[in-house]
């Protein structure tokens, strides 16, 4: 049997559009949408890179999400001949049902579509704040620094009850711990730091509790202290540097496209298609989502063997012209609903339906307050996050007429 | 047509909500699936058919009337 992947996942995307998926993955979907792949540690696994067959497995309960079955896809030294750490309790995203439909159930209510609605007039505020400090000191900005960083964090920040002030703690820490050349012994120290920073805020919200998610959690006394500290982590992460660089990224990519920019200015209505459509599009789950076959499954014919791990691959999925007519063109007036950038399955993104008013407020004003919004730097001096586990930009240098 | 929800699969992803406002919403303590009317109306169809093939969960089922 020929060895599709023989080494690794690909991470970089060398076709010289940055907001492309790998061009080998694209390759493969063509040909071999299931494909064998060798994984760094020798594991002999799979890659999806098709659509409706990656959607299949991920409602697949034959497929487990347990953190400890798992196999590192990318060929970084942190991983090199080291076991994973074993999953802390709490972490409901490394689970499987039923343990993980009983963590999940206790923060469902708090990100329905309602509750996030409720949110729009405080999100709008935000992001008009920092417009305003970037109107006020003039152009140049960095757009990740100044508004696509700060939006998200200070949102989730605020429905935690995460003191905005002690940011720092966790936005240096997470990215550390999301750069895959970093070394283990550093990324396990700054884990070590936010863990410790996360458990005292814990004992403050046992001590004081206050009118957030939290204190929430806290008190109604489902949740150990181990456990809490694992669902602050969780929802302080995902909620701060998925958005973040999709407000970026999604950013660069209409600068790119000023087509697109254009009808996205002048349409009102188009703001919710163009999210679903940059999310398609951009995908920022660099290396897609993992499971791992819980006994032997034939899928599309071919017999995958219990205790495999696939790799699907979202980014390259979202892309797939079975589902989506020509894939790599980004097109806001298309209906680009399920795509799986937020997954599928009982993992589906918790929080998507924060990321997408916050998306939708964050594009909106921000090119309706910068109409000649422009880079300032050409765009491939722009630096891509090809080594972090979430794709996206390090900086995004901006410009306008003032 | 006629709707059914499987509250006990539903993950709260929320995704009929969005899709079917008029039809689905969300239970306020946890978050999974409220059925509002289990048979829309006409013009809800194309909308209630997106919400079931979006669910995350298959938590809803259409049953399209003959």
């Amino acid at each position: 049997m020929t060895i599709s992947l023989p080494n690794a996942l690909p991470t970089t995307r060398p076709t010289g559009c940055p907001f492309d998926p790998p061009a080998e993955l694209g390759r493969l979907r063509e040909t071999e949408p299931v494909a064998r792949m060798r994984y760094p540690d020798g594991h002999l696994g799979w890659v999806v890179t098709g659509h409706a067959l990656a959607r299949q497995i991920l409602a697949d309960p034959r497929f487990s999400s347990r953190g400890e079955l798992r196999h590192v896809p990318i060929d970084v030294d942190r991983f090199k001949g080291k076991a994973l750490p074993p999953v802390p309790r709490g972490m409901f995203i490394q689970m499987d049902p039923p343990e993980h439909t009983h963590y999940r159930r206790l923060l469902t209510g708090q990100f329905t579509v309602r509750r996030m609605n409720q949110l729009i007039p405080r999100i709008e505020q935000i992001a008009e704040e920092h417009l305003d400090a970037m109107a006020r000191k003039g152009p140049p900005a960095e757009l990740v620094h100044d508004y696509a960083l700060a939006i998200p964090s200070l949102v989730i920040c605020e429905l935690l009850g995460v003191p905005y002030a002690e940011r720092a703690v966790f936005h240096e820490r997470t990215k550390l711990m999301l750069n895959l050349e970093r070394g283990d012994e550093e990324v396990m120290a700054a884990f070590g730091e936010i863990m410790a920073y996360l458990g005292e805020l814990i004992e403050r919200k046992r001590a004081e509790p206050a009118d957030d998610l939290l204190s929430g959690l806290v008190t109604g006394g489902e949740l150990d202290h181990e456990e809490l500290v694992s669902f602050a982590l969780l929802l302080l992460t995902a909620g701060h540097e998925t958005t973040a660089n999709m407000l970026a990224l999604g950013a660069f990519a209409l600068l790119e496209n000023p087509d697109q920019l254009k009808a996205f200015t002048g349409d009102p209505e188009l703001v919710e298609p163009a999210v679903e459509e940059l999310l398609r599009y951009l995908t920022i789950t660099h290396f897609g989502l993992q499971r791992i076959a819980l006994e032997d499954v034939e899928i599309a014919g071919i017999a995958i063997a219990k205790g495999e791990c696939l790799q699907l691959h979202t980014p390259a999925a979202n892309r797939d012209p079975a589902k989506f007519p020509h894939p790599d063109q980004l097109d806001l007036g298309r209906h680009a609903s399920g795509h799986l950038a937020f997954g599928h399955g009982v993992h589906q993104c918790l929080g998507q339906q924060l990321a997408r008013v916050e998306m939708r407020i964050g594009y909106r004003k921000l090119f309706q307050r910068f109409p000649t919004l422009r880079l300032a730097v050409p765009a491939d001096e722009v630096p891509m996050r090809t080594k972090m586990g979430i794709y996206g930009v390090h900086s995004l240098p901006v410009t306008w007429e003032s | 047509m006629r709707v059914e929800v499987d509250t006990d699969r539903c993950c709260g992803a929320g995704m009929c909500a969005l899709t079917a406002p008029a039809v689905f919403d969300q239970d306020e303590q946890a978050g999974t699936v409220l059925l509002l009317t289990p048979e829309p109306v006409a013009s809800e169809f194309a909308a209630v058919r997106e919400a079931a093939q979006l669910c995350p969960a298959a938590a809803i089922t259409v049953e399209e009337s003959s």
